[in-house]
């Protein structure tokens, strides 16, 4: 029998699949931050036979919403979400991106008006996937972004 | 209705068409020659946290030739409310004392930031290196006019096209029509990469005496001193993208020769009395125009 590199949960939100080395950034999506009451269970490049290597993350005793959930597929776009009650797995979904994403990326253009301090606004970004790729454009100053790892906030 | 007109990218050609048709109405009134007052007892806020001359008086002789008030808030007096209130506060108070924003802000898609604090419509008059959609309208106008058409044109943009927000904002314009375009620029100030990709027409990099005698219009821009690190290469740049009577010589008699304004020496003083010239009429084309947009979002 193989041994879990992490272990099962009673109840809460799995996201399996996720691409390795990036389960920090996807923790950074779910705003789960240091210092969280929740019960989470991280693993880095666990041995995939689909992906060569993977990242799994398990936050115990909280259903997470799929809009948060989705967000997930900026970075990771294979991952695959396990919602879990008693054990049990109750739904299985995959994350699809959303078209619209505001306050998970950061615009990199300094002169934009969402970077500007002290002004109440929320960086917003249109979301287009293509190959399995996503790119991602401001709302405010219209620049294309890719390799949405880089601009996670 | 259009409610706001924050970039050009939210026209469509049927909404220029219809902009381009309402200001042709309105030239008589733009010159002078015909008194209408449908703006009457409408106020228009110009918000302009950075200079401008001809913008925001173009805009205030269009609300003033349609007999309606503008209030001012110039870029010095944006200074000091910019040390302590926030754009969207700033938007929120005016909008209660006008029936209409025009801004020009400094950063890129400050005016859409603005419509969304707004409870009047707002007309981007430039956000930094983003969009000056007014200014595109009216060099539209001004093919239209001039060359009698916007499909089938042939035109070459030539200066800084990298920084150039009137270029950023005319070309997306420019590939809604039938048009050939081609970019004439040094290497250093070509057109970024993600607004060619953006842009479905014919496009294609050129000098400008390969395509001198091919083009209808001829759309120069100025190349900004502070865009380069040393003077020296400033001047070696600049000096090749001048255009004078001579240059012209082999054009068709048809090509015009159209500049945002204000030039500096890329346009010598030549070329004002050819045929050719039309940067002076395409400045005043911003007021009928401008009277079409203010017409449109505040009726």
């Amino acid at each position: 029998m193989r041994e879990l590199v992490v272990s099962k949960i009673k109840e809460g939100t799995v996201i399996d699949h996720i691409n390795a080395g990036k389960a920090l950034l996807v923790l950074k999506i779910l705003k789960i931050q240091p210092g969280t009451d929740l019960t989470v269970s991280m693993a880095m490049n666990v041995p995939s036979s689909k992906m060569g290597k993977k990242d799994i993350v398990k936050v115990e005793g909280m259903f997470i919403r799929d809009e948060e959930l989705n967000k997930i597929a900026l970075i990771s776009p294979n991952a695959t979400i396990n919602l879990i009650r008693d054990y049990e797995i109750e739904r299985k979904f995959k994350v699809s991106p959303p078209e619209v994403v505001e306050g998970v990326l950061k615009c990199p253009n300094h002169a934009c008006i969402s970077n500007a301090e002290r002004e109440p606004i929320t960086p917003k970004f249109y979301i287009k996937t293509e190959e399995m790729r996503a790119t991602a454009r401001c709302h405010y100053c219209g620049r294309k972004i890719e390799n949405l790892d880089n601009y996670i906030s | 209705m259009m409610r706001h007109l924050i970039s050009i990218g939210d026209l469509d050609r049927e909404d220029i068409n219809y902009i381009l048709k309402k200001a042709e109405e309105f030239e008589d009134v733009a010159r002078g020659e015909k008194k209408l007052r449908i703006l009457e007892g409408k106020i228009l806020g110009n918000l302009f946290f950075e200079p401008s001359t001809r913008t925001r008086m173009s805009f205030e002789t269009a609300m003033k030739r349609l007999g309606g008030d503008v209030i001012n808030m110039t870029a010095q007096e944006a200074s000091s409310i910019a040390k302590g209130e926030t754009l969207a506060d700033t938007i929120r108070v005016v909008s209660g004392y006008c029936d209409a924003i025009v801004i020009r802000h400094p950063l890129e898609g400050a005016a859409r930031f603005a419509a969304e604090n707004s409870s009047v419509p707002v007309i981007n008059a430039g956000d930094g290196a983003g969009q000056h959609p007014t200014q595109t309208l009216l060099d539209l106008y001004t093919i239209k006019k001039e060359c009698g058409r916007l499909d089938g044109i042939t035109i070459a943009l030539m200066g800084d096209l990298k920084y150039s927000r009137t270029i950023h904002s005319l070309i997306k314009a420019l590939a809604l029509f039938d048009m050939r375009i081609y970019l004439i620029s040094p290497e250093a100030l070509a057109l970024p990469e993600d607004i060619i990709e953006d842009v479905s027409a014919e496009i294609r990099r050129a000098r400008l005496e390969e395509v001198i005698s091919e083009i209808d219009v001829l759309y120069v821009t100025r190349i900004q001193k502070e865009r380069f690190p040393d003077e020296e290469e400033y001047r070696k740049v600049s000096g090749s993208y001048r255009i004078t009577a001579e240059t012209l010589k082999s054009a068709k008699d048809s090509m015009i020769v159209m500049h945002p304004l204000p030039r500096v020496d890329e346009i010598h003083p030549s070329v004002d009395s050819t045929k050719h010239a039309r940067y002076f009429q395409q400045s005043f084309y911003g007021v009928p125009v401008r009277m079409a947009i203010l017409s449109e979002v505040m009726l």
